[in-house]
């Protein structure tokens, strides 16, 4: 039998597919085009095989860019929040990035890398490094601090204090910076392609709005966001397997 | 397990039995003086206590021994050895009990033994039958909010056990617990007291407790803490657990602690 969270979350998609595709009928816009007639586009760009070469493109610096975030963004995270120095040095850098307006630092990183896969990684990277900086430092400088005092009298070496007490104890923070990451990454891959050069998924957004066909572009901007959840919710699920007691709470009472 | 003790320990032991020494130890927080020139000597296989009302040092000066903070000036020996940081002679039970809410209870028990390296199963069996002493067998693949505050600080209790030190640190161990399974704890106290050969250092604020566990009371006062007096309940040591506390000179030193210590609580 389905669980009831699972039933909760169709129910939920229905209610939500349901307000489009009657918003799309009264309509709202003459460019707002139907749930069904987006399905109907996305099957189609699926059968001609559109979206699937569309993807092999944007995949590439979004898959390069979530993974330089994710590992550079951890393991910077985790040396500012173990180092008071680095902290000093570092985190203002990160909230400045996060605050940023990029369409202005685009036109800056074409000029420095070109309009090719390096500009995109950047945006990428820009988009979804920061928030993982910050929550992993965070994270790490909020580890309880009996924990770590506890290992340190059962004579547990820094290495050990830091892979056995501090990332476990930081990895739900982590975890949700990594989500919160991968999601900006997504929408700085997109962006990518709709301002430096219209490639992939953003070329089809780009090319079906300048022919009016509002159903293959909105159909694509469903892809890119039932992808994003696909994504989150296999991320959730390894996070799951990899500590699985952590979603247990702290004992502090 | 025996409620009294092997043997009364009611002689002031001789310089070679001391377990663990302080010498003039001081130690400031920035400005905030915590301690000033604390001697105090804590004798082996005895259970000491640190008495005082809180803000007077008592963590401060156990996590000095324990090695996890420098005394800003004095000198800390554990079997004549001077303490210059965390050391396999002594182990540590915290008042927060400090365990790792994303480990079992064998993990969380075997941890102190898994971070000195020791190999997996040998570590398990050990943790198994520690987990079986402070009985909580049948609990090992339980996580520690599956447990009663109690049972938590049996888990804390065991981690420092299996390790096997001489010296056992516990920061007010009891204090999280209700007033039964305190009471509990406390006799099962003075069974490991005597039962294994090791010194206890026990930090309280409760004068009951103290009188009632200990085979020295060392009194802190506060601030900058000192030791203000060094109490041996001798007399009822071999009374039994059971009749401690109905004891005239239990009755008689818990209110000799309660008049030096009155005029120090507002
Ligand atoms: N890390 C710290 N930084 C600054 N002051 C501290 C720190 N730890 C303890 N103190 C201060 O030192 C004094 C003694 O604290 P503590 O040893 O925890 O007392 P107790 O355990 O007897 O309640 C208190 O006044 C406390 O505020
Ligand atoms: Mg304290």
């Amino acid at each position: 039998m389905p669980s009831r969270s699972f039933l909760l979350k169709m129910l939920s998609l229905a209610i939500v597919f349901g307000a489009w595709e009657i918003a799309g009928r009264v309509p709202v816009s003459y460019a707002f085009p139907t749930f069904l007639e987006s399905m109907r586009a996305l099957a189609l760009l699926a059968i001609d095989g559109t979206l699937f070469t569309a993807y092999a493109e944007t995949l590439r610096p979004l898959a390069l860019g979530v993974l330089i975030s994710a590992i550079l963004g951890i393991a910077l995270g985790l040396w500012i929040g173990l180092s008071a120095r680095f902290d000093w040095l570092f985190s203002p850098i990160f909230v400045v990035m996060q605050s940023a307006p990029l369409a202005a630092l685009i036109p800056l990183l074409v000029m420095a890398y070109g309009i090719g896969l390096t500009s995109k990684v950047f945006v990428v990277c820009i988009m979804a490094m920061p928030v993982i900086v910050l929550n992993t430092a965070s994270a790490v400088r909020n580890t309880p601090s009996s924990l770590t005092e506890m290992a340190r009298s059962f004579l547990g070496s820094r290495l050990d204090v830091i892979l056995k007490v501090i990332i476990p104890a930081a990895s739900p923070v982590i975890f949700s910076g990594l989500r919160l990451g991968i999601s900006a990454g997504f929408i700085g891959a997109i962006l990518s392609e709709l301002k430096i050069t219209p490639t992939g998924v953003g070329d089809i957004i780009t090319y079906s709005r300048s022919i009016a066909d509002y159903a293959s572009m909105y159909a694509a901007i469903f892809s890119i966001i039932l992808l994003a959840v696909l994504f989150l919710n296999l991320l959730e699920k390894l996070e799951l397997h990899l500590f699985r007691g952590n979603n247990r709470g702290y004992v502090t009472d | 397990m025996s409620q009294t003790r092997a043997a009364p320990r009611s002689t002031v032991p001789l310089a070679a039995d001391i377990a663990v020494r302080t010498r003039d130890v001081s130690k400031h927080y920035g400005t905030v003086e915590a301690l000033r020139n604390l001697s105090l000597d804590f004798p082996r296989g005895q259970l000491t206590s640190l008495l005082g009302p809180s803000g007077c040092g008592k963590t401060t000066l156990l996590k000095i021994i324990a090695g996890l903070i420098p005394a800003t000036s004095g000198q800390i020996e554990v079997s004549g050895k001077t303490v210059t940081g965390p050391g396999p002679d002594r182990a540590f039970v915290f008042q927060d009990f400090a365990l790792l809410p994303w480990a079992s209870v064998l993990r969380n028990v075997a941890f102190g033994l898994e971070l000195r390296g020791v190999a997996r199963s040998e570590r398990e069996a050990i943790a198994e039958k520690y987990i079986r002493d402070v009985g909580l067998a049948g609990f090992e693949t339980s996580y520690p909010h599956q447990l009663s505050g109690g049972m938590r600080q049996r888990v804390g209790l065991a981690r420092a056990l299996s390790v096997n030190a001489e010296v056992l640190l516990m920061d007010e161990p009891f204090s999280a617990v209700d007033e039964q399974t305190r009471r509990k704890f406390q006799e099962d106290l003075l069974a490991l007291v005597a039962n294994e050969n090791k010194t206890f250092i026990f930090v309280t604020h409760s004068i009951e407790e103290a009188v009632y566990v200990s085979d020295q009371i060392a009194i802190l006062l506060p601030r900058p803490s000192r030791v203000s007096e060094v109490i041996r309940p001798t007399g009822i040591r071999d009374k039994g657990a059971d009749n401690i506390r109905r004891d005239p000179e239990y009755l008689d030193i818990v209110d000799r602690i309660w008049a030096s210590l009155r005029s120090y609580v507002e």
